[in-house]
């Protein structure tokens, strides 16, 4: 969820999560960080954008591999977010995504169904309507984009954690995923997806979801960047296996805790 | 006068080219961030940013962001105990800025080889505590919720930003100083990578 106006820098259709599992898989056995460090290099160094699978990439995967166990050491599970009053909302909140407003997806509440896979009890999909029984959270918090901009904004639906409790999860596996409308995907640590502000957001102020925001379900995680926030999910999985995301498989850091 | 003089430490020196390399990290990739949100009106050229994207950016940040902490708090550490801080870098006195500033902008100020003038002395206190605002700031909007004080401390995270910004400029126009003063005295660079120097005559 990012480049407001910009698009994608690299077409994703190009990276495939298959094609940096290896790679991620093998930097985080050896530290590569030689060639990288002399002063003269450094003009050399400005096409490493992670891209290239070159030597200099492969440090950086392993320094954010890395960046992601130093994060996962300073969060903390009862930690909350900040949060704000209704007042300080922001109004228009930014419309952000790897696609303009236009396209975003037109979705059927009618037919939509939350998918529930992996290292559950119980497997059966959820309707909206089912949803709307379980326990309801709202927080009024800030989303912090990767771009540095940020805005305050009103959520409210299911704590995570209700709902994985609900399904019978297995609470030692360490990644639930989420898959999108959009073909976007993105994944938490187990830890953040217990935190109490986690929530499977149906609201939007006090309105349902708009098709901008969401509709009909964004995960809303006021202790992750913005791109870590899901919008229109269609499935969750719990797994040990780590399911990466749209952006974090091209590079952004999978864990960007805040 | 004349002979060899040791100038600068081994200690010293690693830490300066250390410190060279990951400076120049931090800032072109910060300025690579900066462009995908600016706070202010411009964008820095594409040319000055390290990372190619957002994402390649990002990753130069908090890759580089270890070795210039590590590499910043070995040098204080060192400077701290060994005494260096205290020999080279103090006393400073007011008048003394003053007189070594009217010397400096009349370009009458001598460089002696091993003693750093009054100005000097200004200024490297003053990018050392840039430094740490520059760190400290940064750790504030890298995580403004696990370090909600810190980050209440610079302002919240919007202003922090600025912060950030500001210290980062305040630290670039030192490097733009630091390396002219080079050029306009060319025998300073030599040292800084042996550690000797000659102590003979005295460059304007």
């Amino acid at each position: 969820m990012s480049r407001p106006d910009e698009k994608p820098p690299r077409p994703p259709e190009k990276i495939r999560l298959a094609d940096h599992r290896t790679s991620l898989v093998k930097v985080e056995r050896r530290l590569l960080l030689r060639s990288a460090l002399s002063l003269g290099a450094l003009s050399m160094l400005a096409g490493c954008d992670l891209q290239d699978n070159d030597s200099v990439d492969k440090a950086l995967w392993a320094m954010s591999r890395w960046n992601d166990r130093v994060q996962a050491l300073l969060f903390r599970s009862d930690k909350l977010a900040p949060t704000y009053a209704a007042s300080q909302i922001t109004n228009p909140f930014p419309f952000n995504a790897f696609y303009d407003q236009a396209s975003a997806p037109d979705i059927d509440p009618a037919d939509w169904r939350l998918e529930v896979s992996g290292m559950v009890s119980d497997k059966r999909p959820w309707t909206l309507e089912r949803l709307r029984t379980l326990p309801q959270a709202a927080q009024i918090t800030r989303h912090i984009c990767i771009e540095g901009w940020s805005a305050i904004g009103q959520w409210s639906g299911v704590p995570l954690r209700l709902f994985l409790q609900a399904i019978g999860t297995d609470l030692s596996a360490k990644y639930v995923g989420f898959k999108c409308a959009d073909r976007y995907y993105s994944s938490l640590d187990m830890p953040t997806a217990l935190h109490p502000q986690t929530i499977l957001a149906l609201d939007f102020g006090k309105e349902p979801l708009p098709t901008e925001y969401g509709f009909p379900l964004k995960v809303r995680v006021p202790t992750k960047l913005g791109f870590k926030n899901p919008k229109h999910v269609a499935a969750i999985f719990v797994t040990n296996q780590n399911p990466g995301g749209y952006w974090e498989d091209q590079g952004y850091n999978w864990f960007s805790g805040i | 006068m004349s002979g060899k003089l040791a100038l600068h430490p081994m200690a010293v020196r690693i830490a300066h080219w250390l410190n060279a390399f990951a400076i120049g990290c931090m800032l072109t990739s910060g300025w690579g961030i900066y462009n995908a949100s600016p706070i202010f009106g411009f964008r820095f050229p594409a040319w000055m940013t390290l990372g190619g994207w957002l994402g390649g950016s990002i990753a130069w940040h908090f890759a580089a962001m270890w070795l210039l902490v590590a590499n910043g708090l070995f040098y204080l550490g060192y400077g701290a105990a060994s005494g260096h801080f205290r020999r080279r870098l103090l006393p400073l006195r007011a008048r003394d800025v003053v007189a070594d500033a009217a010397s400096a902008l009349r370009f009458r100020l001598p460089h002696h080889p091993g003693a750093y003038n009054a100005v000097q002395k200004l200024l490297y206190w003053g990018v050392m505590l840039l430094g740490s605002i520059v760190v400290l700031s940064g750790l504030a909007i890298w995580k403004p919720v696990q370090l909600e004080p810190l980050c209440d401390f610079f302002g919240g995270f919007d202003f922090a930003r600025k912060v950030h910004f500001t210290a980062m400029a305040g630290i670039a126009a030192f490097v733009v100083v630091h390396l002219a003063l080079v050029a306009i005295v060319p025998k300073t660079l030599l040292p800084m990578l042996v550690g000797r120097g000659h102590t003979e005559g005295n460059a304007q």
